[in-house]
């Protein structure tokens, strides 16, 4: 039996082995677990915009688009797992959409010469291209969504935020972890108190944190939460009545599956993003005809327009974007890995470009270089209205400090960089 | 047939204890051996090492260190994974501080390092039994996680709280890092888990082993016949936490490559161990290998016949999963409740007969 199932295996990766003719993206997705409810509109997302260019234009430069999907269940092992198994494929880019997978690839990529996206996510002083070469974090990062919370913070209290308290409620994991270093230097910088506020994964329990608000009654509260633990804070704030203006979350807690269960309570609670929202684009007219009215939709189909849907898109369109400049840069439709490296790394994305995909003012613009492999770091706020049950946005994009921000990439790199023995690729 | 003690004569007392005293088992796990050293290097590449072998060699030490503890000693123990938790984060330490010792050593020093703490956390089954000892180590389970959260000094005070193995290598060969071989680290995780299964045999079947399981079996007994409780379950703690180190420092170093504590070494990871050893058989070493391999192989083969071949979504295949993998346990628990050994236990006896069972 177990020899059976052995050759069987065999056979069975044999079959799977490259086809090289076409474009790779394996999707690396969890559609189960605690953190379901956020990896399932992202991978619908993302599969969708390719089964566009699929059927629209016949895939990319003429090569048809494979995306091989993969779950994980947010778990770094299976990621691992996920990653080995898809990698032969002829990858291109992986975007694992989480920063524990995130961390155990970035070596990997780079030995294999597979370039990473991770959007708003992941390690980052990744933007510091001459240390990490294979791994990108335009157009925003962690660090920028902190930035700009601040500012936005202050510009609601009129520029000064001296004496003022505010509450970072984060993930307990390496990804909420990632913006305590930037709040305290902007703690230092513009005068104001920080409290750190862990939550245990997965968080659903959340009662004795939101007691330590209430008693510390911070102005603000910042959150770095995903998964089911956005939904429970939400609520909690509710219950003891923070005003919901004063709750910013950041771009991973701002989706309709955070406050929906909260009902009407939930209104005016903001989140932080780096892309637009809304189905009001031409783009969503080709989809509709082209992906859901045929049928070919990722998923169960029921989450077009939601903002992670939107954000799989965006993730999408980028790396195709990243391909198409790969395309022109080497002059070959069947690209590597590294070619498409390098396509990333010249990659442009200027407001013409995103016109013409359908995509006007979906996202910032943004030109990627050999050192800065971040973008600019523009992030707008968006507010949830309870009643129309939309997301909207309440600010323009804008960019975050980056006096700050800069010396931490360059410090933290430079531990990546001592560590690994990296001499720096520019 | 040829399976049978006839003609298989034993002239000395160290033959009669031999661990398999029928030839053809002796044969066999010759050549398991054999496949395994010989083999299995040649032919393996990236997904092999990272998706299977790696994480069942792993796994089987782990599960082998937690059998000692609660299959041959009776101690109940829920902190497997914050002692794995010790060994990754002793061996993380023990890398970054001395770069140039050789990558064993580290491992071997990250298992006493963990050995130590086990048997401190041991300390409480001096005085409590059963589920409250379960209880005692529990809490050494979320109070080890908490401190590696808590304390940047474990983790060299990076930004996010993950520690990352940097490249390491043992004899001039890479063992940690991305750019390694695949036979290279499948050779180094087969050492100590063949060291690690030969150790805990030997240890099992002598005298102190035998003091564990009469501490196990009866402990007011086996205090009046001389066993002394404080050595032999302060033993059994610090030889099982000895193991368990060595396999979490393998799966931060060799097989994952950086870990986060709360993710990696959770809670989950102390259950996933336990049902591996109950599955595969209390009180027995090969029962941490069948546990192992139910555990860890099962899940990818039935995502690769799902997903690969039948082209289901992937959602639905990792539902399926949970379900087939509990339906089995529950069926094997039903069907054998001392385990995977066991059964086989019972196939050679049935083996020897055959074809003349009367």
């Amino acid at each position: 039996m177990k020899y059976k199932l052995g050759t069987l295996a065999v056979a069975g990766l044999m079959a799977a082995s490259p086809v090289m003719a076409d474009l790779v993206f394996p999707s690396l997705s969890y559609r189960t677990g605690p953190y379901a409810a956020g990896g399932i509109p992202f991978a619908d997302g993302y599969a969708d915009y390719f089964t566009l260019l699929n059927e629209r234009d016949g895939g990319i430069g003429g090569e048809t688009i494979r995306v091989p999907e993969c779950e994980t269940a947010y778990n770094t092992e299976k990621g691992v797992e996920c990653y080995e198994s898809t990698k032969g494929d002829g990858a291109l880019v992986y975007q694992p959409l989480s920063t524990g997978i995130t961390y155990q690839l970035i070596p990997k990529v780079t030995a294999d010469d597979i370039p990473m996206l991770t959007s708003g996510l992941g390690r980052t002083s990744a933007k510091n291209g001459n240390v990490f070469s294979h791994v990108f974090n335009f157009p925003a990062n962690y660090w920028d969504g902190a930035s700009v919370a601040v500012k936005h913070i202050m510009e609601q209290e009129g520029g000064s935020l001296e004496g003022k308290k505010i509450a970072l409620v984060y993930h307990n994991s390496a990804y909420g972890k990632e913006p305590i270093r930037t709040l305290q230097e902007l703690s230092e910088k513009h005068g104001f108190e920080l409290k750190e506020v862990p939550v245990d994964h997965p968080g659903q329990e959340q009662k004795s944190q939101w007691l330590q608000i209430r008693r510390d009654k911070p102005d603000y509260v910042i959150m770095y939460g995903w998964g089911v633990m956005n939904q429970v804070a939400v609520q909690e704030a509710a219950n003891i009545r923070f005003p919901m203006d004063k709750f910013i979350g950041i771009w991973w807690s701002g989706s309709e599956n955070d406050v929906l269960s909260a009902g009407a309570k939930a209104d005016g609670y903001k989140a932080l993003t780096f892309h637009n929202v809304g189905s009001d684009y031409p783009l969503y007219d080709d989809l509709q005809k082209h992906v859901i009215d045929t049928g070919k939709a990722a998923g169960a189909g029921d989450q077009v327009g939601s903002v992670l849907y939107n954000r799989g898109l965006y993730a999408a369109m980028l790396v195709a974007e990243a391909a198409k400049t790969a395309q022109e840069i080497h002059g070959v439709t069947d690209i590597t890995g590294g070619q498409m490296r390098d396509g990333m790394e010249q990659l442009e994305i200027t407001e013409e470009k995103m016109a013409e995909l359908g995509l006007p003012d979906f996202g910032p613009e943004f030109s990627v270089s050999c050192e800065n492999h971040g973008g600019e770091g523009f992030v707008a706020v968006t507010q949830w209205d309870a009643e129309a049950k939309e997301w909207n946005l309440v600010s323009d994009f804008m960019q975050s400090d980056q006096e700050v921000i800069q010396p931490l990439i360059e410090e933290d790199s430079k531990a990546y960089a001592d560590e690994n023995a990296i001499e720096g690729n520019c | 047939m040829f399976y049978r003690e006839a003609g298989d004569f034993n002239t000395s007392y160290a033959q009669d204890q031999q661990t398999f005293p029928i030839k053809f088992d002796r044969y066999r796990y010759y050549l398991v051996l054999f496949v395994a050293v010989f083999v299995i290097p040649f032919m393996v590449n990236d997904y092999w090492v990272n998706s299977l072998f790696l994480p069942f060699l792993i796994y089987a030490i782990a599960a082998i260190g937690l059998n000692i503890l609660v299959g041959y000693c009776g101690q109940v123990s829920l902190g497997t994974g914050g002692f794995m938790a010790v060994g990754a984060y002793s061996c993380y330490k023990l890398m970054t501080a001395m770069p140039d010792v050789s990558m064993f050593i580290h491992i071997l020093l990250a298992g006493v390092i963990t050995a130590a703490v086990g048997a401190l956390f041991g300390l409480p089954s001096l005085r409590i039994k059963g589920f409250y000892l379960a209880v005692a180590t529990l809490a050494a389970q979320f109070f080890l996680v908490w401190l590696f959260n808590r304390v940047p000094w474990f983790y060299n005070y990076s930004a996010s709280g993950q520690i990352s193995a940097p490249e390491r290598d043992t004899f001039g060969i890479l063992i940690t890092g991305p750019n390694t071989e695949a036979w290279a680290t499948y050779m180094f995780c087969l050492i100590f888990t063949v060291g690690s299964a030969l150790v805990a045999r030997n240890l099992t079947r002598g005298s102190v082993g035998r003091k564990w399981m009469a501490i196990r079996d009866m402990d007011i007994a086996a205090e009046i016949i001389g066993v002394n409780p404080l050595r032999a379950k302060l033993t059994a703690f610090a030889v099982s936490s000895f193991f368990i180190g060595i396999s979490g420092a393998l799966f931060f170093s060799i097989y994952l490559g950086a870990v986060e504590v709360g993710e990696a070494f959770g809670i989950n990871k102390s259950f996933l161990v336990l049902f591996m050893i109950i599955i595969g058989g209390l009180g027995s070493i090969f029962g941490s290998f069948a546990g192992a391999a139910f555990l860890v192989l099962l899940p990818v083969l039935l995502k690769i016949v799902g997903v690969d071949w039948l082209g289901w979504p992937t959602d639905i295949v990792a539902h399926l999963q949970l379900v087939i993998v509990g339906g089995l346990i529950i069926v094997f628990l039903i069907a054998e409740p001392h385990g995977l050994a066991q059964l086989w236990r019972v196939a050679k006896e049935k083996l020897r007969l055959w074809p003349f069972p009367h």
